[in-house]
């Protein structure tokens, strides 16, 4: 059986080696930049003060930016985005206020989540809908809120974000089997980032490629160097002009890797090799896209350091503004259980008073 | 008034739902061009079309995950899963997910949606198609767990289902679909979830129930009555989340003595609940042990003997009413 190529628009020394589809405006280039090296600072900003302890569980994007960022900035401000718990990047890029995900992440007070979740993020308002914490749960019922979007008329589609790992799982299969029979609009995004927690992915199946899997459902196809913005941004692009012109689900796999842990609760060196980890390390997303931009001189060392800079202050007055915040009331306990208060909680809130 | 089976009483509870919202959907295998297995949904498909009577392939996890992403994008999906048995496929979908979408989202999200499913214990089909674990559910907040047992309360109960705006599991008795009839009106009524509803008054003994078994307990009623001279007061609890204790511990306080009938496995089923909170807060009215009666704690037979075994029935309701008033 022939693999199919991954495409890739950029080479590894970002120079265009494939003509696109499409044109991007220059400011449109480097918001897309800057929503890379922001992630990136995010994460590095996040494991830094995990081990102070306020911050309970965090699963780093490094090395998967292009990715998720290609991916969201290809998709209109009005679809409907269901991430997984590593989607840190997509919600920086669709312009989450840093307070808004620091409150989520220290469960603050003001926490949109109301502190009921661990570090997952979901803004109905920014039409994101809060993830699943089992792998691949949320693939089905993302494929029937598109299907509801396809019922009412609606223009808006959906992109669904999961792992090489989810694909194991029948949710996995049945959501999609499901996705083709209805064509319904919506974007099965899978990065195969290597591994899930310590199993690599020839371990986690037998198919030749993750979008291989597509044939069986009937479904189209796409499989792209997940490390190049502009070979995701198309692929993504395609995959959306398909749902929105009626022509169903599109499954993508991002072919990158997860340069850091699992999550914080994870050492990936008990499983893997330094040798493996600086091959990928030379494939960086972010380095590739900045010397395409320098090589259009829309980019340069004194910008850089500026960006860098200013986002690193940002995180810190945030952090410290976080830290002055109280924990929810303890009444938040027994909200949205149910659209109501039953009066067994109410009994509960009682006890809770005395 | 007229009359209709189960079946009829919960297709027209769909059909007039259907009409008045057209945000109501109905999914599941065989649901559209088939009418359902059991034609709880016959017609609706030629009714509505098949946007809104969606046959679905043959997976429960599908089927109940695409209902939860429907129902948060504003439909009101009815999600058929044609036997109990296979809500375990399903189980993720219902209770990580729908169960819990509001609560995780910190109230950014609604699942208006209703499974629905029968248990076939009754018609001989084995032990893997005749389970009832409504219990399970117990242990899943945010979820509601309906039980009709006639057809009257099985219109206006899955009416209220529909509209109402939490994830409620709508567990009917597939063995009375076609084997019972009831008056149901013409007109639209709604039921409240959580109000039990005494289906017949009596004085001496208590005798609470669910879904199927609330037939044999009005026949074991009828038979104490006539043949012992007890005066049996049974009440049908028709939602078992959330549960109706002030009827059954009003009921105690002019009774005394409560059995407790229903189709679980004894062990940890509804009648464990309810004997649990009786226990808790009511012990003072009884003047007796309370008096469990379900399915011994093994897998359904299928042999109709052996299934006549092992089901709950009014004979041996009569036998623990009688062994409590002695």
């Amino acid at each position: 059986m022939v693999v199919q190529q991954l495409y890739k628009v950029l080479s590894d020394d970002g120079k265009i080696i494939t003509e696109t589809s499409y044109t991007l405006s220059k400011n449109k280039l480097v918001e897309m930049y800057q929503d890379m090296v922001r992630a990136r600072l995010f994460d590095e900003w996040m494991l830094k003060i995990h081990p102070m302890g306020r911050v309970s569980r965090f699963p780093p994007s490094i090395g998967q930016e292009a990715s998720m960022i290609g991916s969201i900035h290809a998709l209109e401000p009005g679809d409907w985005v269901f991430p997984t718990y590593r989607e840190f990047p997509v919600f920086l890029a669709r312009k989450t206020p840093l307070q808004e995900l620091f409150n989520r992440m220290f469960a603050s007070k003001l926490d949109i989540l109301k502190g009921h979740e661990i570090t997952l993020y979901g803004n109905r308002d920014r039409r994101i809908v809060v993830p699943s914490g089992p792998v691949a749960l949320m693939i089905p019922v993302a494929v029937g809120f598109a299907m509801a979007l396809k019922h009412k008329g609606e223009k808006d589609i959906c992109i669904a974000y999961f792992g090489d790992g989810a694909t194991s799982k029948a949710d996995f299969h049945e959501g999609t089997n499901l996705a083709g029979v209805f064509k319904t609009p919506i974007i099965l995004f899978c990065q195969n980032n290597q591994y899930a927690i310590s199993l690599p992915v020839a371990k986690q199946t037998a198919s030749r490629s993750i979008a291989a899997k597509a044939t069986a459902y009937g479904i189209a196809s796409e499989r792209v160097d997940g490390n190049d913005i502009l070979a995701v941004y198309e692929a993504t692009r395609k995959a959306a002009e398909r749902a929105r012109t009626g022509e169903g689900p599109t499954l993508i796999e991002a072919y990158t890797y997860r340069i850091g842990p699992h999550t914080t609760a994870d050492d990936p060196r008990t499983y893997r090799t330094e040798e493996e980890v600086k091959k990928w390390l030379q494939k960086d997303p972010i380095k590739r896209f900045r010397k395409h931009l320098e090589n259009l001189g829309l980019w340069n060392k004194e910008k850089e350091e500026k960006l860098i800079s200013d986002f690193k202050e940002e995180l810190r007055k945030v952090t410290m503004e976080t830290e002055k915040i109280e924990p929810p009331n303890p009444e938040t306990i027994l909200q949205d259980v149910y659209s109501e208060i039953p009066w067994f909680l109410e009994e509960e809130l009682e006890e809770l008073n005395r | 008034m007229r009359e209709l089976t189960l079946a009829e009483a919960l297709n027209e509870a769909l059909r007039e739902e259907m009409r008045r919202d057209e945000r109501v959907i109905v999914m599941g295998e065989d649901v559209g061009v088939a009418g359902g297995v059991y034609k709880v949904t016959k017609g609706l498909l030629e009714e509505f079309g098949p946007d809104r009577v969606r046959d679905t392939p043959i997976s429960e996890a599908a089927i109940v995950g695409a209902a939860v992403g429907a129902a948060v994008a504003g439909l009101r999906p009815v999600a058929e899963i044609m036997y109990m048995d296979f809500l375990t496929i399903a189980l993720d979908q219902l209770v990580t997910h729908a169960a819990k979408l509001r609560f995780m989202s910190g109230g950014q999200l609604t699942v208006p949606l209703v499974v629905r499913c029968q248990y076939s214990l009754g018609r001989v089909h084995g032990s893997q198609h005749s389970q009832f674990f409504p219990s399970w559910f117990l242990q899943s907040p945010g979820l509601k767990v309906v039980l009709p047992s006639t057809p009257y309360d099985a219109k206006g109960l899955l009416k209220t289902s529909i509209r109402d705006d939490n994830p409620v599991l709508f567990i009917e008795p597939g063995a009375l679909y076609h084997r019972i009839r009831g008056e149901v009106p013409e007109e639209d009524y709604t039921i409240p979830l959580g109000v039990a509803d005494v289906k017949k008054r009596g004085d001496e003994v208590t005798v609470v129930s669910v879904s199927r078994v609330v037939h044999e307990a009005l026949k074991a009623a009828e038979i104490l009555e006539q043949q012992h001279g007890i005066s049996v007061e049974v009440i049908d609890l028709r939602s078992i989340q959330p549960m109706d204790y002030e009827t059954v511990v009003k009921s105690l306080m002019k009774t005394n003595r409560l059995v407790i009938a229903e189709d679980s496995v004894k062990t940890g089923g509804v009648s464990a609940e309810v004997a649990a909170y009786v226990a808790e807060n009511a012990v003072e009215y009884l003047d007796a042990p309370i008096v469990r009666v379900n399915s011994p704690p093994l897998p359904t037979p299928f042999s109709p003997e052996l299934e006549r075994l092992y089901m709950v029935d009014a004979g041996k309701i009569v036998d623990a009413v009688v062994g409590l008033v002695k």
